[in-house]
């Protein structure tokens, strides 16, 4: 395999690699189901008494 | 009480390697083939003598199990602000050296070159690192409701860590350095560094894991990926091969232009997870309960985490424009660079908006003050940041003052003061005293802060496009315009405003340090005792 092939290959693998991971974020951070749970975290430095 | 002692499976064990410690720096020590080798060798050994004396002499370190653990945070506190001072003093003194070069007195020990990674490494690693590791102990054990994992263990990473920093702050001074920008140390320090970096590592693990709330709150994410990423860091940016096991001297494993971009992989990544993430995650869990509101978005604060964590990664060519780096390694760099801005935005966003409903904080609150003008610091630096990475812009910043100053607003003005902030948090918590000595005092400390840092970023901008307006100038004939040494006269006044600023600067810590201490000799408050018990579990 030349350099340019090694290149393109990881370019491209790297693009899709890196947007999939972004969408799962997306997906988990936005999740209907989570926001009990992300509410409530955003309250956690204030509610450890 | 358990007076502590070899008696328990881990005390045996820091027993044993403290003996095969002191042999082994003993050994090392005698045969030694240069003289601070061979000085810190006997460093090493001393400190390890010591740990084994506290550890025989069964100082009861075992605390109660149903209370948090404060004393390490205390320890880490002192620790910050004694560093923190030596650090802005070393700074100020090198910023006068350069407006009048015979305060370098003519003598190796006192030169810029030396002073220099000893002021960068005692404010970034020193004051920096022991205000992140002592509130990453009180962060983790608050959020997740738990005790601190270990007894002997944070002692180790206490005292560990700050041989480390005594180990490379006197290298520096006798001569000892790679070369290689904020990471200067050589091997042995470097070996040193990585063993209390893993016990750091799982002592944050072990709380973690003995949480007693279901959720990790999002402020542990930032100092785990910041624990990570500094181990991975440090380990491929020191792969050397020593002269000798009994030298100073080693040489990188890489060479040329890959040894270059490892350095500044390693550089930025330093400046992305060790002065960001790390001071992000202070940011998230102090600024909610100064201000005692909840974070704006949580959903916001997971995606610009990932975000900053997958991005930071690739921005370090930006610091290797127009040189032997591959064009499009520099593009690349270039263009990660402006796309970082977003999740850095996003958490200066979230943190600046979690105080909505309680802005009018700002005004009695002195405290709250600095911690949120450190939070507008750092959306400004990370925009500018981004800027002069572009490679146009690049080429007129880079290697001017533009850069010091730069970097300045976000050490002086994001790091220091969410720092200080945090510091004045703390201390009337850990201590169990009410409130600061004087509020007085921290608001003369903000201001004496805020306008040294205006003072320092406002003359490096001035001298720095000075600079690069000066060196790229030509004449009708196509010659440069003006030598190398009329560009540095031309320095001289902003070098001086820039040398009063961190005096500001320095006169502003002083305060703190005299604050700090009248705070903890003042009585504490009655239910101080009641504070350090567990939260219940959910």
């Amino acid at each position: 395999m030349t350099y340019d092939e090694v290149a393109s290959i990881s370019g491209s693998v790297g693009l899709v690699l890196f947007m999939a991971m972004f969408a799962v974020v997306l997906a988990y951070a936005l999740w209907p189901r989570n926001k009990d749970k992300f509410d409530k975290a955003a309250r956690a430095p204030l509610d450890e008494e | 009480m358990n007076r502590g002692g070899i008696t328990t499976i881990g005390g045996i064990f820091t027993a044993l390697v403290l003996v095969s410690g002191i042999l082994l720096t003993g050994y090392a020590g005698l045969n030694g083939l240069d003289a601070v080798f061979s000085f810190h060798m006997y460093l090493m050994a001393a400190a390890a003598i010591l740990g084994l004396l506290a550890l025989l002499m069964g100082r009861p370190y075992k605390g109660d199990p149903a209370k948090y653990n404060y004393t390490i945070v205390k320890a880490f506190v002192i620790a910050a602000i004694f560093w923190g001072v030596a650090g802005f003093v070393v700074g100020d003194y090198i910023a006068w050296e350069l407006a009048f070069p015979f305060l370098n007195w003519d003598l190796p020990w006192t030169n810029f070159g030396r002073l220099r990674p000893l002021h960068t490494s005692a404010v970034i690693f020193a004051f920096g690192g022991n205000i992140l590791l002592g509130s990453s102990f009180y962060v983790a054990q608050r959020t997740n409701h738990t005790r601190l994992a270990g007894n002997v263990a944070p002692w180790f990473v206490f005292w560990g860590y700050n041989l480390f920093i005594a180990l490379a702050g006197t290298g520096y001074l006798l001569g000892v350095t790679q070369g290689r920008e904020y990471a200067e140390p050589e091997w042995y320090v470097d070996l040193w560094l990585t063993l209390v970096w893993v016990v750091y590592l799982l002592v944050f693990m072990g709380t973690l894991m003995k949480r007693r709330v279901s959720h990790i709150y999002v402020a542990n994410w930032f100092y785990l990926a910041f624990i990570i990423t500094i181990a991975v860091l440090h380990l491929v940016n020191n792969m050397a091969i020593p002269v000798s096991f009994l030298g100073i001297k080693s040489y990188s494993m890489q060479a040329g232009v890959q040894d270059a971009m490892t350095q500044w992989w390693y550089g930025h990544n330093a400046v992305g997870f060790f002065l960001t993430a790390a001071f992000l995650a202070m940011m998230y869990y102090f600024v909610p309960k100064r201000a005692q509101r909840p974070i704006y978005s949580y959903r916001l604060s997971i995606v610009h985490f990932w975000a900053l964590i997958f991005l930071y990664m690739w921005a370090g060519p930006h610091h290797l424009h127009y040189t032997a780096l591959p064009d499009w390694t520099q593009s690349m760099g270039m263009v990660f660079s402006v796309i970082l801005w977003m999740p850095s935005w996003g958490g200066m966003i979230n943190g600046l908006m979690t105080l909505s409903g309680a802005w009018d904080k700002l005004r009695t609150d002195p405290v709250l003050r600095m911690l949120v003008v450190s939070v507008a610091f750092y959306g400004m630096s990370t925009f500018e940041g981004p800027m002069m990475a572009i490679k146009a812009v690049n080429a007129l910043s880079h290697y001017t003052d533009w850069t010091v100053g730069h970097v300045h607003s976000g050490a002086m003005g994001w790091v220091g003061m969410v720092s200080f902030g945090v510091i004045y948090c703390l201390v009337p918590w850990v201590w169990g005293r009410d409130r600061m000595y004087s509020m007085a005092l921290v608001s003369w400390h903000f201001w004496l802060s805020t306008i040294g840092i205006l003072l320092y970023i406002t003359s490096m901008w001035v001298s720095g496009i000075l600079q690069g307006l000066m060196w790229r100038a030509y004449d009708s004939l196509g010659f440069l315009e003006y030598s190398f040494v009329e560009t540095v006269e031309a320095m001289h006044p902003f070098y001086i405003i820039r040398a009063t600023g961190g005096l500001f600067f320095v006169l502003g810590a002083l305060i703190m340090v005299y604050n700090v201490i009248m705070t903890v000799r003042a009585a504490p408050r009655e239910e101080a005792i009641s504070d350090a018990v567990l939260a219940p579990a959910e």
